[in-house]
């Protein structure tokens, strides 16, 4: 079975290629699909496939800018991609992330940092999981009096609208967001990318699962515009971690191309599949991944208070991480096939 | 309305001044090298090594232009095999519900 394992040519160590082929489809149908990067979930596949740390986050990175490329051009070609709003938000997502990661190098100085970070990133992901479930809950209320009064809601829409508040405030330049449908001044995608890429930066996070939900629930966009426009985002600023992270040798060429192989196969699965689901499908599966995603970090920081079950909670933490990646990719492929079918039967009855 | 246009405001400026005093804080740790081992590679695994070894910078700007080559190029041939399908790859309905 020597086959099956190939010497990593920098990190020096060998590694079994089909399952990074296998974490590649998962985090690619994911990635395609929500609209972001994945990091969380690649790390501890990458850490159980015995990847050292070092390498772990380049070539997470350098996988993720190819993967998300992918992703971007055929949500492109769907016409989910508000290019003009990305590069708007590019400008504030670059400087508030690099603010961001000067910060917490500022409050290193001051103790130890890293387990406020992790609190601020549970806080975080709950106040996300909330604003999903609760947007949920507020749109079937509103089809529930609809129906009441024997009318039935538009298609586009929403439970939540914050962002109709925040369009009100006219400051100029104002700008037309087309794909987005949006017009508001230029300082709300400014500001909302500063803070969404202030706060990626100090968690050490991409932002995909920040930016994602801040594009529909504060600047308006539909959700297929908001998926499609985050991952143009991540593809630039997955080019610009891998060429730094590459330049300061922390990426293993050879184990992020073979991943490329199995999520380029699984980032059209999941950009695919957006057009089979419905906006609200996407948001209810995207708010329980934030709630995997806060599990697993839970679970590693209740260890201090809990040393004697350290290895087990690690092991839940990895099995949940895991276990999600396969779950949802496999939910998500199945929509697709489904969608598919359906299409291939109208055009034939057509 | 003024509410929001205040509170707008004031985070906007609280923004505006954290980069200050960020980038006063500086940063920067003491760089550690990793050297790869090439004695039990050959062929192309050997040179991709070596260039790891020489060079930093070449190596970065070839993973830089080879990655989303290889990206386009799984694309391409995705694209290929689900218009081969039948699937409709250019158009999709816009509904939240």
């Amino acid at each position: 079975m020597e086959w099956l394992y190939i010497l990593m040519p920098i990190a020096g160590v060998k590694i079994f290629w089909p399952g990074l082929i296998i974490l590649g489809v998962g985090v690619g149908i994911i990635g395609g699909f929500f609209g972001m990067g994945g990091a969380w979930m690649v790390t501890p596949g990458l850490n159980i496939l015995g990847f050292p740390m070092a390498f772990a986050i380049g070539t997470d990175i350098a996988h993720m800018a190819g993967k998300s490329l992918i992703s971007t051009m055929r949500h492109g070609k769907f016409g989910n991609v508000d290019y003009k709003l990305g590069m708007i938000m590019l400008v504030g997502t670059v400087v508030g992330f690099e603010v961001g990661a000067q910060m917490v190098m500022w409050l290193e100085r001051m103790g130890n940092v890293e387990k406020v970070v992790r609190w601020i990133y549970i806080a975080l992901l709950a106040a996300i999981a909330w604003m999903v479930f609760h947007d949920v809950a507020k749109r079937r209320e509103k089809e529930r009096l609809a129906a009441a009064r024997g009318e039935k809601l538009e298609a586009g829409a929403t439970g939540v609208e914050w962002h109709k508040a925040l369009h009100k405030i006219k400051i100029p330049p104002m700008v037309h967001l087309k794909e987005a449908g949006v017009y508001c001044s230029a300082w709300l995608p400014i500001f909302v990318s500063f803070a969404t890429g202030w706060l990626a930066g100090i968690l050490g996070i991409g932002g995909g699962l920040i930016r994602m939900p801040a594009l529909i629930y504060l600047i308006g966009c539909p959700t297929h515009v908001a998926v499609g426009t985050d991952l143009f985002e991540v593809m630039i600023s997955g080019l610009y971690g891998a060429a730094t992270y590459t330049y300061k040798g922390r990426t293993e060429l050879v184990a992020a191309m073979i991943m490329l192989v199995g999520a380029s196969v699984g980032a059209q699965v999941g950009a695919v599949a957006t057009k089979y689901i419905k906006g609200y499908g996407i948001r209810i599966a995207f708010g329980l991944a934030v709630v995997g995603c806060a599990l697993s970090i839970l679970m590693k920081l209740v260890q201090p208070w809990v040393p004697q079950f350290k290895d087990a909670l690690d092991t839940s933490a990895t099995v949940l991480v895991l276990g999600l990646v396969s779950g949802m990719s496999l939910y998500i492929f199945i929509r697709m096939i489904q969608g598919v079918k359906m299409e291939l039967a109208r055009k034939k009855a057509a | 309305m003024r509410r929001i246009k205040t509170l707008f405001m004031s985070l906007l400026t609280f923004v505006l001044a954290i980069p200050g005093l960020a980038l006063a804080a500086g940063g920067g740790g003491a760089p550690v090298v990793i050297v790869a081992d090439t004695r039990k590679l050959d062929g192309v695994l050997a040179w991709w090594a070596n260039l790891y070894n020489e060079s930093h910078l070449q190596f970065a700007v070839l993973t830089i232009i080879l990655i989303p080559l290889v990206g386009v190029i799984f694309g391409v041939i995705a694209d290929i095999v689900m218009n081969w399908i039948g699937i409709d790859l250019k158009s999709r309905e816009l509904a939240e519900h």
